[in-house]
């Protein structure tokens, strides 16, 4: 982007809330059922039946409202959203407008405020397949629609206009997913539609008050999908700019496929929602009681464990992300923490970002299926911390234990690991090669440095070849230096 | 002359059969129903299995229920499993609902057998019956005269004895205003008091079902049996209303009511139903109470909001008859002209009219000019309902202008239809609970109705002035 120019960027994000049922319904909120299986009259739309609230999605909000510091107002208001389309039962869905469950909450991206203007709930609607035509509605022979997802709780989360780089739209993204994630109101799977984000994005010139025209940007189905969606459109609104043209407001699709946004021909429907209160719900009013139980059900969150674990374990910012982002890898390294006798929460931490998460990877296979314990590991940093085993040696013990059901200690004794730390046997083994290797010991003594380096070298090499590589390294040197003066 | 309350007393000390009381009944049909055509569909075979089903009950020593073999007509709104519930629209065709409304099976596992679903007008929406898929129905007191409407087939259904009770659908009079030109009693609950669900959406905010009768009291022990809370409407009150059966018998003494100055004296109120409000007046009066005249000044826009809000609601809650799941599809070479050739296939001209109102109010750029500002008559109608009922139990009214007029005499006015409820939309509006019940004939020998408002929940105050002025006007 020209110096000249900076973005302004707002993030819709659509989550699907984790609930057991609907929004409206007793039926299966389910993903993956056979089509049109978890539905009834109500999410059918069917004539003469009403929706009922579900209590746990009232729940669910107020607990994302005590972890992100959002006002609760005593009402909020149910809407319709009015317009026509074959997977939406009732050609209306069910939505708040002007009054939302949630205003004014806040999130913060390396020390910068994001604001989130509100967060409300909505149904989500079925799904359309088209048949023949390549999938495609207007060439398609049928469609087939399956309403099992119609109905299901949606919040959606819009924030203010306050990220300015595609860098930070994605910080905001991941961080409001671990937190959606923490408090266990969503899966915030963006590659299987449980989130969905959306992004409104202009520019304008650096020290500019106004904003420039939005255009939306949709589609886009990853954390790098957002972040090269934005950078592209950020590009082509300077330089449409830059050529003197008019930015015009429309909604662009993203192709992953050729990496650039598309405007769409002709819009579906009308954009006039007619949107009115819901006169088959009554004012959403959580009560007292229902407020306080939902913030003492907010768990430490990702930011505040994050600084947590840096202050007392002493990692860098980058391991701390990495712990709390993974799923199960924190509790993991803590839990190691805990069971550890000998050696440093931070040697935890490496193991776990560096060689455990390398595991997990390169395999697919999530942490707590693995047959490592966390006392497994706080039993290898030990061994290590005692000097029993090399750094490379439990290595290798760990990806042994990562695989197979096996204690380090177990895998140390069956493969006869067992580091030499004793000094005695240590001088002992060191005399004997400094005698049959005469030679060497006095070109070492009349040598230059180059020499020195090279014999002394030699000297090591064959001390650790009589002990077949198990003898404690830093020992064997100390040994070296002495007798070599 | 508690016809309901007499067969149910009669099935459950097993003096009488449900089903030879059901045989009276489908025999009246029989004879009657070509002229009449109160029903949509005559449920004979369903019917009978119910009753012999009650007779079986008594049979093994069970009660049935306070409704024990009476039989009743349900209006063609309400959702019946399995059994088709068409609104009197083409759109509906075919489709029959998987489930019963609560209403329908309240008044099933109380042991009433269901006869027939009853004609209205589509989707309740008029004052005739006449606007209807399936045809006109016509007024059992004088057949070349309408019942009224929209739930005109439920109360001719009662006034032609093919069952002692039906149910109805009232959002801006819809059963009281053919209870009043079939002589018969309607009563519109508060809005709450009754489960909505199963109630095919006119008007969300404003539809309520009641019951129709021959007797206040009849009228009360089906109220008593289909009011109280339902966890599959969330609208519905969660407290269990009182029972209004109890109270009929304690009389009106020392009950302040108020007679409604704007719609007593409203232009287009016949003199001969302004002389039976006069009369019901004195008959209350000479019963103990006392009686005033009031003026509550913003029921005068109470039409002009309702055509704004009703159309509005109605717009929204009839636009996913669209072909794509349940009854009529007209095919199209795509999504958009399919919906589109369904509903002007399947819907009738003022159910397109309303749908474009509404559509029309809640328009960008119109919506607070419109709908907004009819919300806020209906909070003015609201505070001024309030500050009457400071002062009164009961309020009193006509509950139609006229008696019932002729088939199409306002058919192709739909201004002069409207007008029809002029008196009975205000509650709708409130939300709050009124009647119609008989008093007298004009001269004719047409029934005029008399209508009695109350606050919400008073139900039981309203019913001790229904009893007192049917004792009073027999
Ligand atoms: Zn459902």
């Amino acid at each position: 982007m020209s110096a000249d120019y900076e973005a302004v960027i707002g993030l819709e994000a659509h989550v699907e809330l984790a609930t057991v049922t609907k929004l409206f319904c007793g039926c299966l909120n389910e993903f993956g059922a056979e089509p049109n299986t978890n539905v009834c009259p109500v999410c059918l739309g069917l004539p003469g039946s009403l929706p009922v609230l579900n209590r746990t999605v009232v729940e669910y909000a107020l607990r994302f409202a005590a972890a992100l510091d959002f006002h609760v107002p005593e009402e909020s208001i149910f809407a319709r959203k009015n317009y026509f389309y074959p997977d939406m039962p009732k050609d209306y869905q069910i939505s708040q407008y002007e009054e939302p469950i949630l205003v004014d909450g806040q999130i913060e991206i390396d020390g910068v405020r994001i604001g989130i203007e509100r967060a409300h709930l909505e149904e989500d609607t079925g799904k359309t397949t088209h048949m023949g035509g390549g999938g495609r509605i207007h060439e398609a022979d049928y469609s087939l629609v399956d309403y099992n997802r119609a109905g299901v709780p949606l919040m959606e989360i819009v924030s203010r206009p306050d990220i300015r780089t595609a860098e930070q739209a994605r910080a905001y993204v991941s961080e409001l997913r671990g937190v959606l994630k923490t408090i266990g109101v969503s899966d915030v799977k963006m590659e299987e539609g449980s989130m969905r984000v959306d992004a409104n994005v202009s520019v304008r010139k650096v020290g500019a008050t106004e904003f420039g025209t939005k255009v939306e940007v949709k589609n886009m189905n990853s954390l790098r999908s957002l972040g090269r969606a934005i950078d592209f459109e950020i590009e082509r609104q300077v330089e449409a700019i830059e050529a003197g043209e008019r930015i015009v407001q429309e909604t662009r699709h993203w192709d992953e496929a050729d990496g650039r946004t598309h405007g769409m021909r002709t819009k579906e429907g009308s954009s006039d929602y007619r949107y009115f209160p819901e006169p088959d719900l009554v004012p959403l009013a959580p009560s007292a009681e229902m407020r306080t139980a939902a913030a003492g059900q907010v768990p430490e969150l990702p930011q505040a464990r994050r600084a947590r674990l840096i202050a007392e374990w002493g990692i860098a910012e980058t391991d701390a992300r990495v712990l709390v982002d993974v799923e199960g890898l924190a509790d993991f390294a803590e839990a190691a923490v805990a069971a550890l006798t000998d050696g440093a929460a931070r040697d935890v931490a490496n193991w776990c970002t560096g060689d455990v998460l390398g595991y997990l990877n390169e395999t697919g296979l999530s942490i707590e299926v693995l047959p490592l314990a966390p006392d497994g590991l706080a039993e290898l940093v030990g061994l290590v911390a005692a000097g029993t085993l090399s750094r490379n040696q439990a290595k290798d013990v760990l990806a042994e234990c990562l695989r197979e059901p096996k204690r380090p200690k177990q895998v140390v004794e069956e493969r006869g690991l067992e580091q030499v730390s004793d000094t005695g046997a240590l001088a002992a083994v060191v005399d004997e090669v400094l005698a049959a290797n005469a030679d060497a010991v006095d070109e070492y003594r009349a040598g230059d440095d180059k020499v020195k380096k090279k014999k002394r070298g030699f000297l090591m090499g064959e001390c650790m070849k009589a002990l077949k590589g198990q003898g404690n390294p830093q020992m064997l040197n100390q040994l070296l230096d002495e007798r070599l003066g | 002359m508690s016809a309901a309350l007499e067969i149910a007393a009669d099935v459950r000390a097993g003096r009488r059969r449900a089903r030879d009381v059901l045989e009276e009944h489908l025999a009246r049909i029989d004879a009657s129903e070509p002229e009449i055509h109160a029903f949509n569909l005559v449920l004979a075979d369903e019917a009978r299995a119910a009753a012999d089903a009650v007779d079986a009950a008594v049979a093994a020593g069970d009660d049935p229920g306070p409704l024990a073999g009476v039989p009743i007509a349900l209006k063609d709104n309400l959702c019946t499993r399995g059994i088709p519930t068409t609104c009197s629209s083409r759109i509906l065709e075919g489709w029959r609902p998987p489930y019963d409304a609560t209403v329908v099976a309240r008044v099933a596992a109380a042991g009433a057998v269901a006869v027939g679903k009853t004609n209205l007008d589509e989707f309740a929406m008029g004052s005739s019956t006449e606007n209807s898929a399936y045809g006109a129905t016509r007024n059992p007191r004088d057949t070349s005269r309408v019942p009224g409407g929209s739930s005109g087939g439920s109360a001719a259904a009662v006034a032609a004895g093919f069952a002692p009770l039906s149910l109805g659908s009232d959002t801006g009079g819809s059963i009281r205003q053919p209870a009043a030109l079939c002589g018969t009693v309607g009563v519109k609950p508060t809005y709450g008091a009754v489960s909505r669900y199963g109630l095919v959406a006119f008007a969300s905010s404003l539809d309520q079902i009641g019951p129709f009768a021959g007797s206040v009291a009849d009228a009360a022990l089906l109220l008593d049996v289909i009011a109280g809370p339902d966890p599959l409407d969330s609208t519905s009150s969660p407290v269990a209303p009182a029972a209004v059966s109890p109270v009929l018998r304690d009389g009106v003494a020392g009950l302040r009511i108020g007679l409604i100055d704007e719609l007593v004296d409203a232009d287009g109120v016949a003199p001969e139903v302004r002389e039976a409000v006069d009369r019901a007046a004195a008959a209350l009066e000479a019963a103990g109470a006392t009686v005033e005249r009031v003026s509550v000044p913003s029921v005068v826009y109470g039409l002009s909001a309702y055509y704004l809000i009703a159309p509005a609601e109605a717009s929204s809650n009839l636009a996913r008859y669209d072909g794509v799941r349940y009854g009529l599809r007209v095919d199209g070479g795509d999504v958009a002209t399919m919906n589109a050739r369904t509903r002007d296939a399947g819907f009738g001209p003022e159910v397109k009219r309303r749908i474009m109102l509404g559509t029309y109010a809640l328009s960008a750029g119109y919506y607070d000019a419109y709908y907004g500002k009819a919300q806020k008559v209906r909070t003015l109608i609201m505070r001024d309902f309030a500050g009457a009922y400071e002062r009164f139990d009961a309020l009193l009214s006509p509950t139609s202008p006229t008696v019932a007029f002729e088939l199409g005499a306002k058919a192709d006015d739909p201004l002069a239809m409207y007008l029809s409820d002029i008196c009975t939309i205000p509650t709708n509006l409130a939300g709050h609970a009124a009647a119609s019940v008989p008093f007298g004939t004009d001269r004719d020998g047409l029934p005029v109705g008399v209508q009695v408002l109350v606050d919400a929940v008073q139900e039981p105050t309203m019913f001790r002035v229904m009893q007192a002025l049917e004792e009073a006007g027999s």
